[in-house]
C-alpha cells in the first residue's frame, strides 16, 4: 500500500542521530575506541621486539669480548643493562624477568680463539616467548660469520672463518624495516570497525526493544526497512569518521604510507561496514536485552580478531581455524586494506578477497531482515 | 454497518505456543464512544488490543478497524489509529519537542510544526519543551504519551492501561480529556484495573483468560450478575469477616475499611448464612446491589477454583 518513504527514513536517521549526540558514552566509544587501540596496539604490540635487557658475563675481558659485545649491541637487538660475574646471578635474572639474555664470554676465550679450538660464547635466551626471542637469535647465528675479521687480521687471518657455502638473502618486501605498525595499523581498522559496527547496531536496536520503545515504532506506519536504513544509516557514517580518525592517526604517529587509492579502500569500506552492520542487526533480533547483545558481540568479535590474521599469522594457524577464518569478513577485509595501504594494490587485483567479502554482507543483510520480520509476531 | 461501527471483529483468536491467549474475542465498537476493557493480569488485554492496531496477526478470527481489514490493511489502520502502550514508549533521551517532531515526521504531517506547537501548547509545556523526556513525572509522562498519540489526528485511540501508576488527580485530569476527544467524535478503547475508571465509560467489556465474560454498561453489568451483596458497617467488622468467610451460603467477603461486602449466588443461602449475626451490636446491615468489583471477582471465582483445584 505505502512505498518505501524517504521522509520516515529521514525521521528516524534524525532521532538516532540526536539519540547518539546525547548518549556520551557511546559517542565517546566511537571515538576513543580508534584511537587507544590505534595507539594501544600500533605501539605496544611489536612482533618485532628490539633494544631487550642483556646480562653479559665476561669472563676474560679482552679486545675480542669488547668486539663482541659491541656487536651485539649493534644489532639492536640486545642492550646490555647488567654487567655480572658469575653464572648463578645470570641465572637469577632470567629467572625474575630482568633480562632476556645472559651472554657469557668464558674464561682464555681469546687465548683459546687464538689457538684455533674455536670457543663458544654462551647465550641464554628466555624464549618463553618464542616470538620476543627468534629474531634476535637469528641475529647473533650471523656474527661469528664476521664479528672478529678486523681482529684476525695477519697471522691470525687462517682463523677466519671459511665462507659459508652458501648465503641465505632475506628480503622484507613491503615492510622492509620489518615495522608492525606498518602492518597492525591497517589491520585495526578492520578489527575497530567489526567491534564498534557490530557492537552499536546491536546495543541500538536491542535498546528500544529493552526500553519498550520497539513497541511503539511497530505501531506507527514504519516499514521494516525503514527503521533498519534509518538505524544503520548513521552508524555508516560513523563508521568512515572512525577509519579517517584512524588513517590520519597512522599517518601522523606511524607514518604508515597509503599506497593505493582512497576510492578503492572506501568501496571495500562500504561492503565491509554493511556487512557488521547487518551481524549487529541480527544480534539484536536475537538478543532480548542489551547485555545479551553485547555478549554476543564478543562471540563475533572474538574469532574476527583471533581468527582473521590480525593476531597471529593466517598461513600459521590449524586449518580448521583457516576454514573458520575465510568465512569472517574481516579476514578479506584485512587483506584487502593491506593490499591497498602497503602494496598499492588495486580492488581488481584482489577480487579474491572482494568476492567473498560481498557474499557475507548479502548474507548477512538477508538474514537480519528475514529475522527482523518475523519479530513483527 | 460498519459506517458506524469503529472497531467491528469477530472470534479472534491467538495462541502463543499452546497457550491460547485470546479465544473467540467478537466486539463492536460504534464510533464517538468511550469502551472500557476490563480483566485481571495476563487476561489477553494487550494482545486484543494489539491484534486490533495491527501489531499482531490473529491465528483466526476476522474483521475491520475503522472500515480496514485488520489481516490486510494493517499499514492504514496505523495510519488512523493511536495506540498508547502500557509502558512508556517515547524515548526518554529525546526532549517533549523531540519526541513529538519524530512522530509529526514519521506520520509525514503537512503541518508538522503547528501541530507539535500546539500538542505542547494544549499540554501546557511550552516552558519545557525542551527538557528530556526522561526527567518527566508519571503523571506527565502520560500525558506527553496522550499528546504524540493524538498528535497525528487519529480517529480511534487504544489505550492500554494507561494510567497505572499515576495520581488521582492526574488520573481525573486525563479521563476528563478522553472524554473531550470523544466529545469530537474519536473513539476510544481504554484497558484499565480501576473501578471508577470503568464507571467512565460508555460500556464495559470484562475479558479473563482470554473469554469474555462479561459487557455492556456499567448497570447491565451488575444487573446481569446473579450475586446479592449486603453491606455491613461496624467498627470491627474484620472480625465478622473472619467468622462469615467459608459459610454455606457466603461465596466472598470483603472489607473496606469500616464497611464489609458480604455477597452470595444464592439469595436465600446468603440470608439464612448471615441471620446468626445480624443481632450482633455495632453492626448495621444493608441489602444492596454488588459493586462492580464484587461482580468482576465473582466472575473470576470459577476460573481461581479451577486453578487451586
Amino acid at each position: 500500500m505505502f512505498g518505501i518513504s524517504l521522509s520516515r527514513i529521514g525521521a528516524v536517521f534524525l532521532k538516532e542521530l540526536i539519540q547518539m549526540r546525547r548518549d556520551r558514552l557511546t559517542f565517546g566509544m566511537i571515538i576513543g575506541i580508534p584511537i587507544i587501540q590505534l595507539i594501544l596496539f600500533g605501539y605496544a604490540i611489536n612482533s618485532d621486539p628490539k633494544h631487550l635487557p642483556t646480562a653479559i658475563n665476561v669472563q676474560d675481558p679482552s679486545v675480542y669480548s669488547r668486539t663482541l659485545v659491541r656487536a651485539l649491541e649493534n644489532s639492536g637487538y640486545f642492550r646490555v643493562t647488567h654487567v655480572i660475574n658469575g653464572e648463578r646471578e645470570g641465572a637469577a635474572l632470567l629467572a625474575s624477568g630482568s633480562v632476556a639474555f645472559v651472554v657469557t664470554v668464558p674464561p682464555e676465550f681469546s687465548r683459546a680463539l687464538a689457538r684455533g679450538e674455536r670457543p663458544q660464547v654462551l647465550i641464554e635466551a628466555d624464549a618463553s616467548d618464542p616470538a620476543a626471542a627468534a629474531n634476535a637469535v637469528g641475529a647473533v647465528a650471523q656474527l661469528p660469520a664476521t664479528v672478529f675479521n678486523r681482529e684476525l687480521s695477519g697471522g691470525l687471518s687462517s682463523l677466519r672463518p671459511t665462507p659459508a657455502p652458501f648465503e641465505v638473502v632475506v628480503h622484507r618486501r613491503y615492510n622492509p624495516e620489518g615495522i608492525s605498525a606498518y602492518n597492525v595499523v591497517p589491520g585495526l581498522i578492520g578489527v575497530i570497525l567489526t567491534m564498534t559496527m557490530v557492537m552499536i547496531t546491536a546495543l541500538a536496536v536491542t535498546r528500544e526493544v529493552e526500553r519498550g520503545t520497539m513497541e511503539n515504532l511497530l505501531a506507527m506506519p514504519l516499514q521494516p526497512f525503514e527503521v533498519m536504513a534509518g538505524k544503520i544509516l548513521p552508524y555508516i557514517v560513523m563508521g568512515y569518521i572512525q577509519v579517517t580518525v584512524v588513517l590520519i592517526a597512522a599517518r601522523v604517529l606511524f607514518g604508515v604510507p597509503m599506497l593505493g587509492s582512497y576510492f578503492d579502500l572506501s568501496i571495500a569500506l562500504a561492503l565491509f561496514i554493511a556487512a557488521n552492520l547487518s551481524v549487529g542487526f541480527t544480534i539484536s533480533t536475537v538478543a532480548s536485552n542489551q547485555l545479551q547483545a553485547m555478549q554476543m558481540t564478543f562471540f563475533f568479535f572474538l574469532p574476527s580478531i583471533l581468527l582473521s590474521g590480525f593476531m597471529f599469522p593466517f598461513r600459521g594457524m590449524p586449518e580448521w581455524a583457516q576454514w573458520i577464518g575465510t568465512v569472517l569478513p574481516n579476514t578479506h577485509f584485512m587483506r584487502i586494506v593491506r593490499g591497498v595501504m602497503l602494496k598499492g594494490s588495486h580492488l581488481h587485483d584482489m577480487l579474491a578477497d572482494v568476492w567473498p567479502l560481498i557474499a557475507f554482507m548479502l548474507f548477512a543483510m538477508a538474514v537480519a531482515l528475514l529475522r527482523y520480520r518475523r519479530t513483527l509476531d | 454497518m460498519s459506517g458506524a461501527l469503529a472497531i467491528d471483529v469477530s472470534e479472534l483468536t491467538k495462541s502463543f505456543g499452546a497457550r491460547k491467549v485470546v479465544d473467540k474475542f467478537s466486539i463492536q465498537v460504534p464510533k464517538g464512544q468511550v469502551w472500557g476493557f476490563l480483566g485481571p493480569n495476563g487476561s489477553g488485554k494487550t494482545t486484543t488490543i494489539r491484534m486490533l492496531c495491527g501489531l499482531l496477526l490473529p491465528d483466526s478470527g476476522s474483521g475491520t478497524c475503522l472500515g480496514y481489514d485488520i489481516r490486510k490493511q494493517a499499514a492504514l489502520i496505523k495510519r488512523n489509529v493511536g495506540y498508547m502502550t502500557q509502558k512508556f514508549s517515547f524515548y526518554e533521551d529525546l526532549s517533549i519537542r523531540e519526541n513529538l517532531d519524530f512522530v509529526a515526521r514519521v506520520y509525514e504531517m503537512d503541518d508538522r510544526v503547528r501541530a507539535v506547537d500546539q500538542a505542547i501548547e494544549r499540554l501546557g509545556l511550552v516552558e519545557r519543551q525542551q527538557q528530556l523526556a526522561g526527567t518527566l513525572s508519571g503523571g506527565w509522562k502520560q500525558r506527553l504519551a496522550l499528546a504524540a498519540c493524538i498528535l497525528h489526528r487519529p480517529q480511534l485511540l487504544l489505550l492500554d492501561e494507561p494510567t497505572a501508576g499515576v495520581d488521582p488527580q492526574a488520573r481525573r485530569d486525563f479521563w476528563d480529556e478522553i472524554h473531550q476527544l470523544a466529545a469530537q467524535g474519536l473513539t476510544v478503547l481504554v484497558s484499565t484495573h480501576y473501578m471508577d475508571e470503568a464507571e467512565r465509560c460508555d460500556r464495559i467489556v470484562y475479558l479473563a483468560y482470554g473469554t469474555v465474560l462479561a459487557r455492556g454498561t456499567v448497570g447491565e453489568v451488575i444487573g446481569a450478575s446473579t450475586l446479592n451483596t449486603w453491606i455491613v458497617t461496624g467498627e470491627d467488622v474484620r472480625a465478622l469477616a473472619g467468622e462469615l468467610q467459608g459459610r454455606p451460603g457466603v461465596d466472598q467477603v470483603s472489607v473496606f475499611g469500616v464497611t464489609l461486602h458480604v455477597s452470595g449466588t444464592d439469595a436465600g443461602a446468603l440470608e439464612r448464612a448471615i441471620e446468626p449475626y445480624r443481632a450482633r451490636a455495632g453492626f448495621a446491615w444493608k441489602k444492596s446491589s454488588p459493586s462492580l468489583e464484587d461482580v468482576f471477582i465473582h466472575l473470576m471465582a470459577p476460573f481461581r477454583a479451577r486453578l487451586t483445584g
